[in-house]
């Protein structure tokens, strides 16, 4: 399916991280949005409310974010494209309605435009803290899906991405900006809509009496349906059974969770994606996400003049993690590198992947600021030596 | 000879009786109160959706046979928010408790009735917690007792009809469960109303709240209704607190024309982009009913 031209702003544009991912969300086919301000996320929620009038769509500025997330659910209920975004204490508020989208299967995409934390910590300044927050932050066992943008560019392609992969699974995707990607302004060209590729919801097409709203054939995706149409089903946060009737029974309850996280550890390998520059020789391995990736390139660059071999691999998808990819990877490479604004959260996915077969170093930063990319070269000679 | 069917088999999931509320509640009487005023007003059924939080009357949701959302605790107004802007032909219809609706939800209440969305909104207050085991509401009148104010409540409660009001309803009104047929009549007044519609329905919970309050049993508590209930249309919702074992004051408080959140939007966006804009949400009338 081929993008709705009213959303696509074609040509190149001079714009940052948040206005791109507006305009990427506008091309996917958002036409809902609800959202409360907050720093630095708003500007997308601005450029949203400037920009839907015209492509047939509705913007509302919620009471909060508890709010922002519940319309959302019930606008793709609606059958619209929905989004939200948010920040720091923002994505605390949105995890409970994360949680009943994952029970209800709702695609929606969530964007978060990291910043230093924990609690107000720092509004205008950058963080990658809240990684492991966008994994397990609502309660329950679920699996989610997470990419992480590190340019404007980025953020339009990856945003319509992001709600490609919540229509094919049905799951809230995690759209995990910080605040240097989202201010960032570079040049971002976007393409003509016929050349934009469009995943359209998983419409239910067979007999209304037959409809079962959480039954599943193959890939554990169920079809969905959409309120006003006469399927008359019910949807809730409780276990379900195929009819989404509640049921308080462990096999309900088996039956139901298992599938929730199935439906994406099973097609993990269609979802993630990584960039790999110099992996085939690499000794050390920075592995990297976000913002970090690109300052860990000047470190990458000057290891290699000194001789050193090392490679990079950024992960654009963060959840599900690539565990099969750093499994074999650690085979391979003696040392993984791992530059985050945080005290350590992906680093320890790869540590548990790297299965004491490959040593994993953190690179820390507690937020507020980049690294200096000499703190990272330190480390990837420390690894090499 | 042609078989005998419930008469409200058209709205209700009748696979998924019997229901889970005790002998002598009232919501089963509430929610049928919703069915009969859906079959009134003759909005197509296939249009209506039912969203609930948390809580004995959350269960709602899962008993109408109609599109039907069972939520999170407190986010039933801006989950049927998204809904109705989503697909503003939808009648939006939020049936929860007081809990739900003005606790934990409160702030989403204000704000849908300062907004004046287009939903209805029934809340049926039973005075307490009756899904955790009757703890103190917003709604509790002092002296009351409940688990977690066993020597009685002492916080001053919610008037629900004024706090709407307030907030800007277009549709305010309160009735209990032995009033049926107002009751009934409000709510499809209620369904019918464009903008933010509220009904009050008092309810008895004599498991936890009228027995611990030597009110009684459901029937009892009935009784009680008949002989405190004051008929007052257009009262001053100021002047309606629900007082400990009081004299209540029930009917219509508020019906006033305001325009809708989508009204407004698309009047503002008119007069500032003119042709550039095309009116959002434009219902179209041509659903049949089944």
């Amino acid at each position: 399916m081929r993008a709705d031209p009213k959303g696509v702003l074609t040509g190149d544009h001079y714009l940052d991280g948040d206005q791109a991912c507006a305009e990427g969300a506008l091309a996917a086919g958002c036409r809902f949005f609800a959202g409360y301000p907050i720093t630095p996320s708003t500007e997308i929620a601005e450029r949203f409310a400037e920009r839907i009038p015209e492509a047939a769509g509705v913007f509302v500025q919620m009471e909060d974010e508890l709010a922002s997330m519940a319309a959302v659910l019930g606008a793709a209920w609606g059958g619209k494209k929905a989004m939200t975004v948010t920040s720091g204490p923002g994505f605390s508020l949105m995890m409970e309605n994360i949680g009943l989208g994952v029970m209800m299967e709702v695609p929606c995409v969530v964007a978060n435009v990291q910043r230093g934390g924990p609690s107000t910590g720092l509004p205008t300044l950058p963080g990658q803290a809240d990684m492991m927050q966008a994994r397990w932050g609502s309660h329950g066992d679920y699996e989610i899906i997470a990419l992480s943008p590190n340019s404007p560019q980025e953020c339009f392609d990856l945003v319509i991405e992001a709600f490609n992969l919540s229509e094919q699974y049905r799951v809230p995707v995690m759209f995990m900006m910080d605040e240097c990607v989202g201010h960032l302004t570079e040049k971002v060209s976007i393409p003509r809509p016929e050349s934009i590729e469009i995943v359209d919801r998983k419409w239910y097409r067979g007999r209304k009496e037959n409809y079962l709203p959480y039954a599943v054939n193959g890939d554990l995706v169920p079809a969905m349906v959409k309120a006003g149409d006469g399927y008359r089903f019910h949807a809730t946060g409780l276990t379900h059974d195929e009819r989404g009737y509640p049921s308080t029974t462990w096999q309900t309850q088996e039956k139901c969770v298992h599938r929730l996280v199935n439906k994406i550890r099973q097609n993990a390998e269609n979802i993630i994606k990584v960039e790999k520059d110099n992996v085939d020789d690499a000794d050390v391995l920075v592995v990297s996400y976000g913002i970090s990736s690109r300052v860990a390139v000047p470190a990458i660059q000057q290891a290699r003049q000194q001789g050193i071999r090392v490679g990079h691999l950024r992960l654009i998808t963060v959840w599900p993690f690539p565990e099969k990819m750093i499994r074999e990877l650690a085979g391979r490479v003696k040392a993984f590198v791992m530059p985050e604004i945080n005290y350590g959260q992906m680093v320890f996915e790869v540590e548990r992947c790297a299965a004491g077969k490959a040593e994993t170093y953190l690179v820390p930063h507690g937020g507020g600021w980049v690294h200096d990319p000499k703190n990272i070269l330190q480390v990837i000679e420390a690894a090499a030596a | 000879m042609s078989q005998l069917t419930h008469p409200m088999e058209s709205i209700l999931r009748m696979n998924r009786m019997p229901h889970i509320w005790c002998p002598g509640c009232g919501i089963g009487t509430a929610m049928t109160a919703l069915a009969e005023a859906l079959n009134k007003t003759q909005i197509p059924l296939d249009k209506v959706a039912v969203v609930s939080g948390i809580g004995c009357t959350g269960r709602v949701a899962g008993y109408v046979k109609l599109d039907s959302f069972h939520t999170t605790h407190g986010r039933a107004i801006p989950f049927a928010t998204g809904l109705k802007l989503a697909n503003p032909e939808l009648k939006v219809v939020v049936f929860s408790g007081d809990g739900d609706l003005v606790a934990i939800g409160g702030n989403h209440f204000i704000h849908a009735a300062r907004r004046n969305m287009d939903i209805a909104v029934f809340c049926v207050n039973n005075f307490t917690y009756g899904m955790t085991g009757g703890q103190l509401a917003p709604t509790t009148p002092p002296p009351a007792t409940s688990t977690t104010t066993p020597y009685g409540a002492y916080e001053q409660p919610f008037n629900l009809a004024h706090l709407a009001d307030s907030a800007g309803a277009s549709y305010v009104a309160r009735w209990t469960v032995l009033h049926i047929r107002r009751l009934t009549k409000s709510m499809t007044e209620a369904l019918q109303k464009k903008g933010f519609s509220f009904v009050e329905i008092i309810c008895p919970c004599p498991t936890l709240y009228g027995r611990r309050n030597r009110i009684g049993d459901g029937l009892q508590e009935m009784q009680f209704y008949r002989d405190n209930c004051i008929i007052q249309h257009g009262a001053d919702t100021r002047t309606i607190d629900i007082k400990f074992r009081d004299k209540i004051v029930i009917g219509k408080f508020v019906d006033r024309e305001r325009p809708t959140f989508l009204d407004a939007l698309n009047s503002r966006l008119l007069e500032a982009l003119g042709n550039r804009y095309e009116p959002y949400g434009k219902v179209t009338e041509n659903a049949d009913r089944n």
